[in-house]
């Protein structure tokens, strides 16, 4: 138990990812170590091309290091899929159509051996935890696309996962819907007390949200530095036009310039 | 109107030309059609009636609605056989196509070895292969069933294995998060991604199932509907054929009509655009 506390959420060690395809080897990750706490909340920025997307899937076991290891909660990233451990948000929220919002939240009660309830929100409290009451029954058509993502978030946070991992969830929004959910996130982090990761090409968002940023290089995709965000956890989008704000902003631009 | 606000006796002005606009486009989406088809009626009448066309060339309308309604026992019996014939093929065909595609869709080397098999079999005309199918089965029911079945298989059998296969990659990669069983991805995503596709594959077969039977009893046959459009043809009776080819369409009109309405009540949700 004791030994479970210290572990990082998520430690990389010297890992590595090739791809190899049959035109060439394309590396998507070379020799990238980092490490976060739990309940910590990381930014993932950097260049397209930069792997930033194919370390989150190294973390959630959907692709494999070739090189190197990457703990998460203390165990292999499968054990960690394997315990339900992990949820993830993808860039198009990946809901099925034929599903009503509520019916894509009970996703993961239905399979994979279901989720073992105890004490975790309900469906329906997720659904008002990310601001969806009253949409249960509407399929995802008839949504829009921040309502979509919000019923993926809530599908994610179902059993009360220990690490979120965000695939440049709001990457297809409008800047008004994209803020507005920022603050959100922000909020449910607050309230679930899980460990994000969060990729993202916008510097802004990056630091907005962000506890720690990981800037990534690309071709091939390796840290740039791991910038530690100095503004206080209770965060506002008016602070974004603060003077320390446009320094840390201005600080990651640099980083990203010399990649 | 400069304050932004608007009188609300404009508003209900404004609602009642807009609903009395859509009663009118309802009533002219009903009664164009039956216009059109009322004019193709009389230019056909009038074209019998002023070029002289003696009866064994071609029917007037009304010969034919006569006959319709004369020989209308006669002709619900003989639509019987071929309606049978045409569901069972249907139900034959579009089921094996879907277990066809299960299989094919589990294992890829069994759809690399009968894929093309499949192809050269569906290669070969109608016309062509009901002669071989009644050598192989006698003269009853059968080899219609057969045709029919046939000639739905392929489609379906396309538009499954591609509904089965094209599913959202990121919808893939959630079911691997939740660490979800083949048997699971199977059912809840797969299977109801593939409805879409069977259904426009099912609307496509519910019209080309009749034609099989029909092709199926031009060969060798003394009831339903082919076998009485070549009998027609061959007494030279035209009314009688343009007659049976009349409730041949409609049955076939009617089948479509079914699946469609099938199809609305399973795939409630927006169905995405199926080419």
């Amino acid at each position: 138990m004791n030994a479970q506390t210290i572990a990082p959420a998520v430690a990389c060690r010297a890992l590595s990812v090739r791809f190899v395809t049959e035109r060439r080897t394309v590396t998507a990750l070379e020799n990238v170590s980092f490490e976060i706490p739990k309940g910590a909340f990381l930014s993932l920025l950097g260049p397209s091309g930069c792997g930033k997307s194919t370390l989150l899937r190294v973390v959630a076991d959907l692709v494999n290091a070739s090189e190197g290891a990457c703990d998460v909660l203390g165990g292999s990233p499968e054990a960690a899929r394997r315990e339900r451990k992990l949820g993830f948000v993808f860039q198009d929220a990946a809901l099925l159509p034929w599903r009503t919002a509520i019916q894509n939240v009970e996703l993961p009660l239905e399979v994979g051996g279901g989720i073992k309830r105890g004490s975790s929100p309900t469906p329906r409290e997720l659904l008002r935890l990310v601001g969806l009451e009253g949409w249960e029954n509407s399929y995802p058509h008839e949504l829009s696309g921040g309502m979509r993502q919000r019923v993926s978030i809530a599908r994610a946070l179902l059993g009360s996962p220990q690490i979120l991992l965000m695939d440049e969830p709001f990457g297809a929004l409008d800047e008004i819907t994209r803020d507005r959910l920022n603050e959100e996130l922000l909020r449910i982090w607050q309230e679930t007390k899980t460990t994000i990761l969060f990729v993202t090409h916008s510097i802004y968002e990056a630091a907005f949200l962000g506890q720690k940023v990981l800037v990534l290089a690309a071709n091939p995709g390796r840290v740039r530095e791991m910038v530690d965000i100095d503004l206080p956890a209770d965060r506002n989008l008016a602070m974004r036009d603060s003077e320390a704000f446009v320094r840390i902003a201005a600080h990651l631009r640099a980083l990203l310039g010399s990649c | 109107m400069a304050d932004g606000t608007i009188p609300n006796a404009g508003v209900a002005a404004a609602e009642a030309a807009f609903r009395a606009a859509q009663q009118r486009k309802k009533w002219r989406r009903r009664l164009l059609p039956l216009a059109g088809v009322a004019a193709f009626l009389l230019s056909w009448a009038f074209l019998v009636e002023v070029l002289q066309v003696p009866p064994f060339v071609a029917p007037s309308p009304q010969a034919v609605i006569a006959t319709l309604v004369a020989k209308f026992d006669m002709l619900m019996r003989n639509l019987a056989v071929t309606a049978m014939e045409a569901l069972a093929g249907f139900a034959l065909g579009n089921l094996a196509a879907i277990a066809i595609a299960t299989v094919f869709v589990h294992k890829k080397s069994a759809e690399e070895a009968f894929f093309p098999v499949v192809v050269l079999i569906n290669t070969v005309p109608v016309v062509a292969k009901a002669p071989i199918l009644v050598l192989l089965l006698g003269n009853g029911m059968e080899p219609k069933i057969a045709i029919a079945a046939l000639i739905c298989f392929f489609p379906t059998l396309v538009n499954m294995v591609r509904g089965l296969e094209s599913v959202n990659p990121q919808a893939m990669e959630l079911m691997r998060v939740l660490s979800a069983s083949p048997r699971e991805i199977f059912f809840k995503l797969r299977v109801q991604n593939s409805l879409p596709y069977l259904f426009s594959a099912l609307k496509i077969a519910a019209s080309t199932a009749v034609i099989g039977a029909i092709v199926g009893e031009w060969i060798g046959s003394t009831v339903g509907i082919g076998a009485l459009i070549i009998q027609a043809t061959y007494n030279f009776d035209t009314a009688l054929l343009y007659a049976t080819v009349v409730v041949g369409s409609c049955f076939s009109v009617l089948f479509f009509f079914a699946i469609s309405l099938l199809e609305r009540m399973v795939v409630r949700w927006q169905a995405p655009v199926v080419g």
